[in-house]
């Protein structure tokens, strides 16, 4: 990214225009699949018995009235008819006619019906990926399988939450993960930046060449302190498209050895407290916006807790909890909210654990790429990775293990 | 009806009514922004002031508009009692409710130390200090609050206020040797200052770290912290009204501070 682009700028007069969200009812099979497609995964469901993948989701196989499975499968495939729909009764796609659409003959087996990226065309190989609509449901969408996509494409940036010339609020900046995370969007191309600074500063953190960037401006920030979080989003100059929460208190201790109730305390109230308060005073903003986002970062530790991070494990499961019930509220009003989970980071508070600890640079790298694939759930990093994988394979295991 | 009155307090009354005497608020405003003193991160931290809206003339509460508010003891403009320190954790009625409501009214001095301290952030009163001050403006009284009016309050608002660096707080406040003669030689009520607290910004690494602190609770001193408006009393003759909350065994209060002081002429 060489120059900034402008941030938008708004005819004051004219009526707010109002944002639909594409259809949201589905049928259970279609919301395993998006689920899945939440996770950036490319599945289909085959058969127990006859071992045909079939699409769209149904609940036993069209062949052999067999049981059906979900699997990762290869997602290449072949264009082979497109179409243009110029008028729908829809009052989403009414906003984004023409919409581009096709079929696809799937590597993985059956023909499926597609959206379409502008730079592919009938004969066109394509990688299709399972992607969730601005409704939170799995569609797929054939894009280049290689060299560079086109971002911009009107219809892939649907599915995506771009970065460039927006205006995006990062909870904690003054954290090495703060930081990192301001840099990677300032590298993104964000049009604004604002930095939440956790109070006390110091005199001369203000001077961080980071946070000197173009674009960056730093603001005093608790969000456990309603005061302070009303008077930062007074600081905000324009509409707000994406809030990222990086507050998080990481200490050491467990229930009833080593248990520090005060630092426990604060622990539940950033995690916890404190998400809601800035998601309660966030929501609106976002929801007037046309790719509004809610990236939160989370400690995998929520999913099964931690022995000797027993209160930040359990308030960081507090607050994965409240992201199910917000992320439900956001999906009415097209705004996506993104878990990213990290293992231990390579930073002043994970001191006493040994490697591997994701670097704040990387963890940024993968904030800015959920966001640029509008994926849903994200994992980095190992430890995470590891976590997600034994926690879904069987969570009872993993509790046991994880606490031993 | 035997009800006797006493002509000291209406004609105090009188004056304060007349404008004879003035009531200087020295107490800064309690938010959720003003900051509180920090330690070093192995310590637990002093948590600041917090106020969330239980209800404003809303579906919570249609006809009243009310908060709930948190803080630490030490918050915003505070009282400290002697049971703060280890020094004072033996002096008798060393908490705020136990201490008696007599001494929550005493005369006080106040020692000019803006211009030093403007020139030094880490500005240090000694007893030489004292005893020149003294030479200068008469001796101190006994049974005194001793105020340190270093202009710091006009720095709320700033990162100067608590003004950290890499190294730690940066403010004025008194040495061992200073304290000693406030307390044992002058036998001060407490000592009053406008900083986050009565000890200097870097006196944990003083020889006798945190004198202030270990000299007055150990004494059964008081402490009044995060003062502000002191520009507005006369060296001699103003009276201190502070009143801590009675929390039950309370190491101290925010509060609210005023003095009395006569009129400027």
């Amino acid at each position: 990214m060489t120059e900034r682009s402008p941030r938008e700028k708004r005819d004051p007069l004219a009526r707010k225009k109002a944002r639909h969200v594409s259809p949201a009812t589905r049928s259970r099979a279609m919301h395993a699949m998006s689920a899945r497609a939440a996770q950036g995964r490319f599945v289909l469901q085959v058969c127990t018995d006859c071992d045909k993948a079939t699409y769209p989701p149904r609940d036993a196989c069209p062949y052999c009235w067999g049981e059906l499975v979900w699997q990762d499968r290869p997602n290449g495939a072949e264009i082979l008819c497109e179409t243009v729909i110029r008028t729908s009764t829809d009052l989403y796609f009414r906003d984004h006619l023409p919409w581009r659409m096709g079929k696809v003959a799937l590597d993985a087996g059956p023909v499926a019906l597609v959206h379409l990226h502008q730079d592919l065309g009938v004969n066109d190989r394509a990688a299709v990926r399972l992607m969730l609509d601005r409704g939170g449901n799995a569609a797929l969408f054939a894009l280049p399988p290689t060299g560079e996509i086109d971002m911009t494409d009107p219809q892939l940036r649907e599915f995506t939450v771009p970065v460039v010339g927006k205006t995006v609020l990062v909870s904690d900046a003054s954290s090495a993960i703060g930081l990192a995370v301001v840099k990677a969007l300032h590298d993104a191309g964000a049009g604004l930046i604002v930095a939440g600074m956790l109070p006390p500063e110091r005199l001369t953190d203000q001077k961080h060449p980071i946070l000197n960037l173009d674009g960056v401006q730093p603001v005093p920030l608790d969000i456990v302190d309603q005061v302070s979080l009303s008077e930062a989003l007074s600081k905000v100059g324009g509409p707000l498209d994406i809030v990222i929460n990086t507050a998080r208190h990481v200490r050491g201790g467990g229930v009833s050895e080593q248990a520090n109730i005060v630092e426990q305390r604060r622990a539940f109230d950033v995690s916890a407290i404190g998400f809601t308060r800035l998601a309660q005073a966030c929501a609106p903003m976002l929801a007037g916006r046309s790719h509004g986002a809610f990236v939160d970062l989370i400690s995998s530790d929520a999913l099964a807790g931690a022995t000797d991070n027993a209160a930040f494990a359990a308030a960081e499961a507090a607050r994965l909890s409240l992201l199910q019930s917000f992320r439900h509220e956001m999906r009415a009003a097209g705004v996506r909210v993104l878990s990213v989970f990290t293992g231990p980071v390579e930073d002043e508070h994970h001191q006493p654990v040994p490697p591997p600890k994701v670097a704040p640079a990387r963890l940024a790298a993968a904030i800015v790429d959920a966001l640029h694939q509008g994926r849903e759930q994200s994992c980095v990093g190992d430890v995470a990775s590891d976590a997600m994988a034994r926690w879904l394979s069987d969570p009872m295991l993993y509790a046991r293990e994880k606490n031993l | 009806m035997n009800m006797s009155t006493n002509p000291a307090l209406a004609a105090m009354l009188g004056e304060i009514a007349s404008g004879a005497i003035r009531v200087i608020d020295l107490t800064n405003i309690l938010s959720s922004d003003f900051p509180v003193i920090v330690l070093p991160s192995e310590f637990g931290q002093c948590e600041p002031f917090r106020m969330e809206t239980v209800s404003r003339y809303d579906g919570n509460g249609p006809a009243w508009y009310w908060n709930n508010i948190s803080m630490n003891e030490h918050t915003g403009t505070h009282f400290d009692a002697p049971a703060h320190w280890i020094t004072g954790r033996d002096i008798p009625n060393g908490t705020v409710d136990a201490i008696p409501a007599e001494d929550f009214i005493h005369p006080a001095v106040v020692i000019d130390i803006a211009d030093e301290a403007a020139a030094d952030d880490d500005f240090i009163v000694t007893r030489g200090f004292l005893e020149e001050w003294e030479k200068q403006n008469g001796p101190i009284p006994a049974r005194h609050w001793v105020l340190l009016r270093s202009d710091w309050s006009k720095r709320v608002g700033t990162l100067s206020y608590l003004n950290l660096k890499d190294d730690g707080a940066h403010s004025p406040g008194p040495d061992a040797d200073a304290m000693r003669f406030l307390v044992h030689d002058r036998d001060c009520i407490g000592l009053g200052v406008e900083t986050v607290g009565t000890d200097a910004g870097q006196a944990s690494l003083f020889d006798e770290p945190l004198p202030a602190h270990s000299i007055l609770h150990g004494n059964g001193r008081f402490g009044l912290q995060c003062l502000t408006n002191l520009d507005q009393l006369p060296v001699f003759g103003s009276v201190i009204v502070a009143t801590p909350l009675k929390i039950k065994g309370g190491s101290g209060s925010p509060l609210r501070v005023i003095a009395l002081a006569p009129d400027k002429d």
